[in-house]
């Protein structure tokens, strides 16, 4: 349907223009002094300034392998975090515990495990689906590397990024 | 002519073009992006040196190594002609600005000619070639449209910027830009005539139709060199960069440059003509020592200086025009106000002078 958009009727200060010209230049001028003085908050300028003591703690950052209080690698190379993983980016190589070992009972560790950051989306269900508490999203989030072999984290990687967690973490 | 004349020239030409306007343009880039960023809240550029002061060598350096691209299309000889043009006027304009009082006994300005204003409307004029065959020569749908708004928008304003400087020369009585600043110094700045016999009624009623005589001015001015709210020709949103769509590199930066130069030099004449030039009250002229004649200058680019971040002020508050409305704007106000107020400006003297 057709329709007339009503015009409106300018008195003529409105149709001097001017006023409005000015009320704009004290608006802009006001932002401009503000900043300039420094009133103004601004964006956080990013490698100076970080976010990192403001991190919430459900921050899902970087995922990493933690070792337990007696510095056992906490995985037990079940592979669940690599079959739940989204974009397949985890890889691990399981390896048999010795039976001579103190920790015989465990029966497996990873004798390797890849985390390409690449592929990685940061959903956290590694860490969801771990029955040994063992792969957490840690807070690092800057991960960066020229090369794409650079950007996959191998386990001492892993290992140094997620460090030690005692006992049983309440998810 | 003498030598010393001619060195004392030279050295001017050299000084004021690379000391002075060649940094100021690169700095005036980055004060308008410093300005906007504010007016916006935010923070602009500030990582190359201290406070982003580097920030315009980086730019340089990034348009030198760009590809220097011509379209398969483009006349090339008009293509690579217009960038110069657009330059040039601008960079030539300031020789007939006096840009300072005296220094060790010679004149700071390189061309006192008589008939300046002029020179420098002649010469402003070419400006637009720059633009309109930069638009025609690449062969391109919006560089053309570009260039033929500028042309229009160029002839619509012209005439109100000669029309609006009259009352000045109607008061000075002389076309010579030297002239405009000794008359301002005996009788106060055009639109703030404080010093002198500054009680005097008559200066104050001059003053009203100097002050409408500058708006006018200012925003032909506006107009002339293509800034916001008249910058059809590059019009982003519409025409996607206008008459330099099809520029790159070096031939970019020149159009850039040259659009920046002439806001430096439409500030140094708006300067000259309406604030007094080098004029500040206080501060003697250069024949009382080199350290006036230096702080004449200063005065001079501050001036010049408030004018750029005035000409930012408003770039970055203010919504383009459309096109009809701009030419509406031009030819049916403000050439009818610069008209009248020239008769207003005469009457007044008529009466003041039986």
């Amino acid at each position: 349907m057709a329709m007339t958009v009503p015009r409106p009727k300018l008195n003529w200060r409105e149709r001097l223009y001017l006023p409005a010209i000015v009320a704009g230049l004290a608006i802009t001028f006001k932002h401009f002094k503000n900043m300039l003085f420094g009133h103004t908050k601004v964006t956080m300028e990013y490698p100076e300034q970080k976010p990192d003591s403001r991190l919430p703690d459900h921050y899902r950052g970087a995922p990493a392998l933690v070792r337990d209080e007696d510095g056992r690698v906490r995985c037990v190379a079940c592979q669940l975090c690599e079959f739940i993983c989204p974009p397949r980016a985890i890889k691990i190589i399981p390896g048999e515990i010795a039976s001579t070992d103190h920790f015989a009972r465990v029966e497996k560790y990873p004798e390797q495990f890849d985390i390409d950051m690449i592929r990685c989306i940061f959903c956290g269900m590694c860490e969801e689906v771990c029955p040994e508490q063992a792969i957490f999203l840690r807070k690092d989030y800057a991960i960066t590397g020229f090369t794409r072999a650079e950007m996959v984290h191998h386990k001492e990687k892993l290992l140094e990024i997620g460090g030690v967690i005692h006992g049983v973490v309440l998810k | 002519m003498d030598s010393f004349f001619v060195i004392t020239s030279l050295l001017k030409i050299v000084g004021i073009l690379f000391v002075v306007i060649l940094p100021m343009v690169s700095y005036a880039v980055y004060a308008e992006r410093r300005v906007s960023a504010f007016i916006q809240d935010r923070m602009g550029p500030n990582r190359v040196g201290p406070a982003g002061l580097f920030q315009p060598i980086a730019d340089m350096f990034k348009l030198l190594l760009k590809e220097d691209f011509t379209p398969r299309a483009a006349n090339t000889f008009y293509y690579w002609l217009a960038p110069c043009l657009a330059v040039m006027p601008a960079i030539i304009t300031i020789a007939v600005v006096p840009f300072g009082s005296t220094l060790f006994g010679v004149p700071m300005i390189i061309a006192d000619v008589n008939v300046g204003i002029l020179f420098v409307f002649a010469i402003a004029s070419l400006g637009v070639y720059g633009i309109v065959i930069g638009g025609w020569a690449s062969n391109s749908k919006y560089p053309f449209l570009g260039g033929i708004r500028s042309s229009a928008q160029m002839l619509s304003y012209e005439l109100s910027l000669g029309l609006a400087v009259i009352p000045v020369f109607l008061l000075v009585g002389n076309l010579r830009l030297t002239s405009v600043v000794r008359y301002q110094i005996e009788h106060g700045w055009f639109i703030a005539p404080f010093v002198g016999d500054w009680m005097n009624p008559w200066k104050w009623l001059l003053a009203i139709p100097m002050i409408i005589s500058f708006l006018v001015f200012l925003i032909a001015i506006f107009a002339e060199t293509n800034r916001l709210p008249f910058d059809l020709p590059e019009a982003e949103q519409e025409l996607a960069g206008g008459y330099n769509i099809e520029y790159s590199s070096m031939k970019f930066a020149l159009y850039f440059l040259g659009e920046y130069a002439a806001m430096i030099t439409g500030s140094a004449i708006t300067v000259t003509l309406f604030f007094g030039g080098w004029h500040f009250p206080g501060i003697p002229d250069g024949s009382h020592g080199w350290i006036f004649g230096l702080m004449n200058i200063a005065v001079f680019f501050a001036k010049v200086a408030i004018m750029i971040f005035i000409f930012m002020w408003v770039r970055w508050t203010l919504p383009r025009f459309r096109w009809d409305q701009l030419m509406r704007l031009g030819w049916l106000f403000f050439f009818e106000i610069a008209l009248v107020n020239i008769f207003i400006v005469a009457g007044i003297m008529a009466f003041h002078q039986s």
